[in-house]
């Protein structure tokens, strides 16, 4: 538990001083929200809710892949070392994903407001949608870590992580993006209720298979 | 080498499957009429392809627990089949849905799902492209297909049952729904996965075998 605590302080201290990283995914998330803006300004009756869910998850996905993708390929070579010899394969899974989930959740939520202020708010039960983001960001980062590690151990890591990525995601949006139309509907809590427990299952298979999986990579 | 009793079998279910495929009674049903035959031929592909991936994720658990190259050829090889086979089930659901639905692609939930499957496994064969060491290929590519194994759950057997569809044995189970198959049916479909599944194994064998005789004369 105190080397989780421990790898998590130490990647969000590490996040604070390279505040290059970190501000290229808010300029990333602004600019692409920006360009679904004025893609849409010449006609904003065209914005349908439905055309305002796909944009949003969209840009979500976007972002969330290339915060999650240098999770592993930023770090110089030393560290993975210096990690190994600190803490469990386990440990380091758990602390990443959590640390992921904290930013592409906080990426999620920046994206919301970017669309609340640019795009316009067509949801009408919000509390709902608000669960679905979050666990659907956390769907992100269980399964996409896992993917983020196989990558950059491959060749070509940037183009294999969106290979890799997108496919497994898929399940994870179809249900946000259903979540999505239900909220965009009015349709309360109970409409969305099986589609947010099956994000819940989702995301603890992910989670599990994660944590399995890891030590054969990270062995490597 | 023997001519194992189980490809004797594989030769007599297929030309069972064949023959009676064409040539049975099947129920006269409003709109599906002849194409109902499609079943012996359609539906098999995926009890195959799941049968076959299960068993590349099998070989690839068995790899990461004692990693030996062959166990990651046997992998491939049932991965590549798993591929033809899901290959081969959308083409054939293609060519019923043109004269059922009225045209190839409709968008059908259990459509998409398994064509997102299909990019989960296209992404496998990417990635093993990606690496040059074997052994980190074997082994990489080992951990992505068992996760592609346990991502591809949802996407072919949860999701498709939670949204309506007009894909026939819907509002159940997709696959085992024989509750309310006709039984002269029956007699043809059941040999007929076996048949095809048999098929399936025997082509990734040769395929297992051609790849054991290449990295010998390597």
């Amino acid at each position: 538990m105190l080397a989780i605590y421990n790898l998590l302080h130490y990647q969000f201290a590490l996040e604070v001083k390279r505040k290059a990283a970190l501000g290229g995914l808010a300029l990333y998330l602004c600019g692409s929200g920006f360009i679904a803006y004025l893609c849409f300004s010449l006609h904003r009756n065209q914005l349908t809710p439905l055309v305002w869910s796909a944009l949003f998850w969209l840009i979500v996905l976007f972002t969330a892949i290339s915060a999650i993708a240098k999770s592993f390929v930023g770090e110089k070579r030393g560290l993975d070392v210096y990690l190994y010899a600190l803490a469990s394969p386990q440990q380091i899974i758990i602390a990443k994903m959590i640390y992921n989930f904290c930013l592409s959740a906080a990426l999620g939520i920046g994206a919301l407001f970017l669309f609340f202020l640019l795009l316009g708010n067509p949801i009408t039960s919000s509390f709902p949608f608000f669960l679905g983001l979050l666990l659907t960001c956390l769907g992100l980062a269980t399964s996409l870590t896992l993917l983020a590690a196989i990558a950059a151990r491959a060749d070509h890591a940037s183009i294999l992580m969106p290979v890799l990525g997108f496919p497994i995601t898929i399940s994870l949006l179809l249900l946000a993006i259903k979540i999505t139309k239900n909220c965009i509907d009015g349709l309360g809590f109970e409409s969305c209720q099986d589609e947010l427990l099956t994000l819940v299952a989702i995301n603890c298979m992910a989670g599990a298979t994660g944590y399995v999986l890891f030590p054969y990579i990270w062995r490597s | 080498m023997k001519f194992a009793w189980w490809k004797w079998l594989t030769i007599a279910l297929l030309i069972y499957t064949i023959a009676g495929g064409f040539l049975f009674a099947v129920p006269r049903l409003h709109i599906v009429n002849e194409t109902i035959r499609a079943l012996y031929f359609h539906v098999p592909m995926w009890f195959g392809m799941i049968f076959l991936f299960l068993t590349s994720t099998v070989y690839s658990i068995r790899y990461l627990r004692k990693p030996s190259l062959q166990q990651d050829v046997v992998a491939v090889s049932f991965a590549q089949l798993g591929m033809l086979f899901g290959l081969l089930g959308i083409v054939t659901g293609m060519i019923w849905a043109n004269y059922t639905w009225g045209s190839p692609w409709h968008g059908d939930p259990k459509q998409n799902g398994a064509a997102i499957a299909l990019l989960v496994y296209m992404a496998y064969f990417v990635l093993r492209g990606s690496v040059q060491n074997e052994e980190q290929r074997a082994r990489l590519s080992a951990v992505y297909n068992i996760f592609a194994f346990v991502a591809m759950i949802p996407l072919i057997f949860v999701i498709p049952r939670m949204t309506s569809s007009m894909h026939p044995g819907s509002g159940g189970n997709p696959g085992f729904n024989m509750y309310d198959l006709d039984n002269r049916m029956r007699l043809v479909f059941y040999p007929a996965v076996a048949g095809w599944t048999l098929l399936g194994v025997w082509i990734a064998t040769l395929r297992i075998r051609i790849a054991q005789l290449e990295s010998e004369h390597a």
